[in-house]
């Protein structure tokens, strides 16, 4: 998830008008060191340096990480002390603001590839604590002009418009109905995690389209999985422990994260507190999954699929076994894999085609890769083994096509990351 | 210009086996480690993945995972009466480059040496009397014990997720494992791996004829296994392509498989490659290292200042940087004088060709895996009665035939023309049927005042640097005990069912363009007095106290094994003596 951000830009932040300061909030207090320690657990949790530290910068959060949006791009702002170029001169109600009315410190409104539309359920108290621990990393004077959207895109007002349609601001309301852990995961997983950032899909507008709850994303070159309790293409089949752990260390014994959900696990969940993560992993698995989907595999006996089997015989089942079970803990099952079965092929043409590095965490430290198969295999064979490994022990989702491959094979060369 | 950088507390040179043991035992201890690799950054699945790995020719022929003699090479002589010239293509061994070093292209035969080689001299003096050792062979005791290192052999079988069946545990002895081994305090951690025909025939054969067969020790694993470090290896896939290449599977044993995923997320971790440790330095006083002195790919020189320096490369380099570097005094052959290159060693290694009916049998030789093998153990070390023989050492024998490649695993009867159509049929009518185990015979090899290493007077390196010149021949000793053990793998091989069998008992003159194994040892050795040997029994220079020299450098004789699991179980030693002993006390561990 490190570029995961949609569609448009961030923090403006240029003008310095005050902002009459809200009465009545709890103030930042440099000493109160529980502050500031619980403000750097929420930081992480928002996984704010995904964006805002430039990748292999060794300056935290002082921004000029390039988010790609479907309009355009956007670069990451300072967030440092800085009081030119980073946020040290912004008031505490302007910082909480910013994340949780989408406004930036002279009340332009940010582009929601900041996720405000998710920030907005983050009280008060914990934003407070945020900009207490911000205020505490050193300061970077570096410049950055975030906006590099094309115009009409980069007027800002038209987000007016935006948020009418698509942001619904307000605290986060506890379900009365529900456990303390439930409405704790539903808490982060709305709001600081920002699931849906990547896991709902978007309106031609970038807004989260709001009757695809959690069914997936396509985005830079993979397709964040369905993460409703779907048994085939969901999560429906994971237990509450089992995606707990997937969050801490990256990894079952039968998945392993990589791509940005690597990065989302290496940078913010591995961080997070056991409890935390369970509470998420409780809120997510009771999210309804949409009507059945009734897929049905691929006959064994058409060619594509007799083809398929011969190149995961060859190429994929020393790791992967010839049954799909994979090897626990190091190399993915792909038997039963919703991963593998999801609508949009994206992501298994994606790790296919290029390869791929699972995460490394403290618990899990292997990080097994997957080597790259692009110049071993002709589109048609990609798509072969691809359309097989979706229709083989059981598994069921839609053939692949040589064309699909192609252009999966052809954006990923461009790609720089 | 040298830049120099700011202090470490630890340099380590060299990143294989025991390099990535010892930064991983130090960094435990919050030192600031930087190891400094010549080769480059090796990782499965960019260097050797499964989609191409399974090449012969790029990695058995061309040699891609080793160092090129055009960035270091040796000269070779038999004797000093000749004049060495520099071996332009490896040959009798194989020297590896990267980081994982030749952990990346071993076979992972993992084997832990007999309590009785590591009192060698004293034992055969006790047993056959003083007389019996020839009066130029060299061998001596090491100063440590089997005892002193088996928590140590036990670490780093846990840490490989070794496959194998013990033989002793805890004194007891067990069926279907190596009854003469020592006593180990635990079982493998992994079960044997499961045999091929040909290696399941050997041991029905051998144990007709008396012999307690058991499965080959291997770091090719039986099962997926995690190890204490939490690292995850998979199961071997039987590919047989294990010796020179680096397994695409994550299935063997490799510093890569098993430390480096969590010494690489430390932060008081570092490792430079593709730069090259030319020297070691010294304070004025000759009895301190200050770090060390290195090149980068740019031919940028570099000065790391360090409090402690280990020396993990591998045993050629080791003695060589020793030499230049003016540590210890070189030895001197005609005076028997001075530690730095006396009693290097490798390994006499033999076999015999089975050629098998082919209508009978069918071996899938392309079945296979580095470490699988069946073997005995009757006839290495001491376990059996040299009184008789007229020499001393031995080895193990086995049926551990690595692979079936289409290159180099290709033997035909003696008599078939070496190509054309006559060559083609009489190879297709015993690839199936023929048992051809390279390593069938492991031999010890014996130390002599006249083997050793020493700087090259003529021939220098892309630096200027002298070039290490290796003067090294086999003597009556080691030919005998090849016969003698060729002998015996011959009637097994005839028990097995054998139609011909064709003896290669090792002979000489020492060959280094013929393969034999990379387990060269010897040059900077360990034992219990500065006038025997260069290192004390914790692998600590007895010249240079804050200077450790890892490897098989430290072995003062070869025994009838592969090295690596001593070389692993010295290295583990040596750190606990760092981190127990040295570290609270920084000075000489044993005093002289």
């Amino acid at each position: 998830m490190r570029k995961r951000l949609l569609v448009l830009a961030l923090l403006a932040g240029v003008a310095s008008l005050g902002v009459a300061r809200v009465a009545g909030a709890e103030a930042i207090d440099a000493q109160k060191f529980d502050q500031v320690e619980k403000g750097h657990y929420l930081t992480v949790a928002g996984d704010c340096a995904a964006c805002h530290t430039a990748p292999g910068s060794s300056h935290d959060f002082a921004g000029g990480r390039v988010i790609e949006t479907p309009f355009g791009k956007i670069i990451a702002p300072n967030i440092t002390p800085d009081r030119v170029t980073g946020i040290g001169a912004w008031t505490d109600d302007e910082f909480v603001n910013a994340m949780v009315k989408g406004t930036g410190r002279n009340g332009a409104h940010l582009f929601p590839a900041m996720p405000y539309t998710y920030y907005t359920k983050v009280t008060r108290d914990d934003a407070l604590a945020i900009r207490a621990f911000l205020n505490t990393i050193p300061a970077v004077h570096n410049t950055v002009e975030p906006d590099q959207l094309p115009f009409p895109l980069s007027i800002r007002a038209g987000m007016i418009g935006w948020n009418t349609l698509f942001f619904t601001p307000g605290a986060f309301k506890p379900n009365p109905d529900k456990s303390a852990e439930w409405n704790r995961g539903a808490y982060l997983a709305e709001g600081l995690a920002h699931c849906g950032m990547c896991h709902t899909s978007k309106n031609f507008l970038g807004g989260d389209k709001t009757s695809a709850r959690y069914e997936g994303y396509d985005l830079q070159g993979w397709f964040a999985p369905n993460i409703t309790s779907d048994k085939r293409i969901g999560i429906g089949n994971w237990s509450v422990d089992e995606l707990a752990d997937y969050l801490k260390t990256g990894h079952t014994q039968a998945a392993a994260a990589s791509g940005l959900m690597g990065d989302e696990v290496d940078l913010s969940t591995s961080h997070l507190r056991d409890e935390d993560l369970k509470a998420i992993a409780t809120y997510l698995k009771d999210q309804s999954a949409p009507s059945p989907n009734q897929a049905q595999s691929l006959p064994s006996d058409q060619p594509i699929m007799k083809a398929g089997a011969q190149i995961y015989a060859d190429e994929c089942a020393a790791c992967h076994k010839s049954d799909g079970k994979g090897e626990p803990g190091l190399f993915p099952a792909l038997r039963g894999a919703a991963v593998v079965q999801q609508a949009d092929p994206a992501s298994l043409l994606h790790v296919v085609i290029r390869g791929a590095q699972s995460v490394s965490t403290k618990p899990a430290p292997t990080g097994a890769a997957m080597p790259a198969f692009s110049w071993v295999l002709t589109d048609d064979q990609i798509a072969a083994v691809v359309t097989y490994i979706r229709n083989a022990w059981g598994n069921a989702a839609s053939a692949v096509v040589a064309s699909e491959a192609g252009k999966a094979r052809a954006s990923l060369a461009e790609r720089n990351d | 210009m040298t830049r120099k950088l700011p202090r470490k507390d630890v340099v380590i040179i060299g990143l294989g086996w025991t390099g990535s043991i010892l930064a991983n035992e130090l960094t435990d201890e919050s030192l600031d480690v930087v190891a400094i690799e010549r080769g480059p950054w090796r990782n499965t699945a960019t260097d050797f993945p499964v989609s191409y790995m399974q090449d012969e020719l790029r990695y058995r022929i061309q040699h891609e995972l080793f160092l090129q003699p055009s960035q270091s090479a040796v000269t070779f002589r038999n004797n000093t009466n000749q004049t060495a010239l520099p071996v332009r293509n490896w040959g009798a061994f194989m020297l590896g480059n990267g980081v994982g070093g030749a952990g990346v292209h071993w076979n992972a035969e993992t084997w832990r040496f007999l309590p009785s080689d590591f009192v060698l001299k004293s034992h055969v003096t006790e047993r056959y009397g003083a007389n019996f050792l020839p009066a130029d062979m060299t061998i001596q005791d090491w100063g440590v014990t089997y005892d002193d290192l088996e928590p140590h052999y036990d670490a780093f079988e846990y840490l490989c997720g070794t496959s194998g069946t013990a033989g002793n545990l805890s004194g007891k002895i067990q069926d279907g494992g190596n009854p003469f081994e020592g006593a180990r305090s635990r079982p493998y951690p992994t079960p044997a791996m499961k045999q091929g025909y040909g290696h399941t025939l050997f041991g029905e054969a051998a144990k007709q004829l008396g012999y307690k067969a058991f499965p080959q020790p291997s770091g090719n694993l039986s099962k997926g296994y995690t190890n204490p470090l939490g690292v995850t290896l998979g199961q071997c896939t039987f590919c047989g392509f294990c010796e020179w290449f680096g397994c695409a599977n994550y299935a063997k044993a490799s510093p890569q498989t098993t430390i480096l995923p969590v010494l690489m997320r430390k932060s008081n971790f570092e490792v430079r490659t593709e730069s090259e440790v030319t020297r070691i330095n010294l304070d004025n006083t000759g009895k301190r290292a200050t770090g060390v002195t290195y090149v980068d790919s740019s031919g940028e020189e570099f000065e790391q200042p360090a409090d402690l320096v280990i020396l993990c490369g591998f045993q050629l380099w080791n003695v060589q940087l020793l030499l230049l570097s003016g540590i210890g005094t070189p030895y001197n052959p005609q005076t028997g004088e001075g530690q730095i290159g006396r009693n290097f060693t490798h390994q006499t290694m033999s076999t015999a060709l089975g050629f098998f009916d082919k209508d009978k049998y069918n071996f899938n030789p392309f079945v296979s895996a580095g470490s699988m093998g069946v073997c005995i153990d009757e006839f290495n070390g001491d376990n059996f009665d040299h009184g008789p023989l007229g020499f001393v050492g031995g080895g193990y024998i086995g049926q551990v035939q690595t692979n079936g490649r289409p290159i180099q695993t290709t033997a035909v009867p003696p008599g078939t023309p070496a190509w054309g159509p006559k060559w083609k049929q009489a190879l297709k009518d015993n690839y199936l049927s023929t048992i051809n185990s390279g390593g069938a015979c492991h031999g010890s090899f014996q130390a002599y005042r006249d083997v050793y290493l020493d700087l090259d007077p003529t021939y220098k390196d892309r630096f200027g640097r002298p070039l290490l010149r290796l003067t090294i021949d086999l003597h009556d000793n080691e030919l005998k005990m090849s016969a003698y053990l060729t002998d015996r793998w011959s009637e097994i091989l005839q028990k097995m069912g054998a139609k011909q069998i064709v003896k290669q008992p090792r002979k000489g003159p020492y060959d280094v363009t013929q393969y034999q194994t990379s387990h060269l040892c010897g040059g900077a050795i360990m034992g219990d007095n500065p006038g025997n040997s260069a290192l004390n029994r914790y692998l600590q220079s007895w010249d240079v106290p804050n200077l450790f020299v890892q490897g098989a450098s430290a072995f003062p004789q070869n025994a009838g094994y592969n090295p690596t699991g001593t070389v692993a179980a010295l290295a583990f030693w040596s750190a606990a003596a760092i981190r127990s002993q040295y570290l609270k006390n920084p000075g000489p561990l044993v005093h002289a």
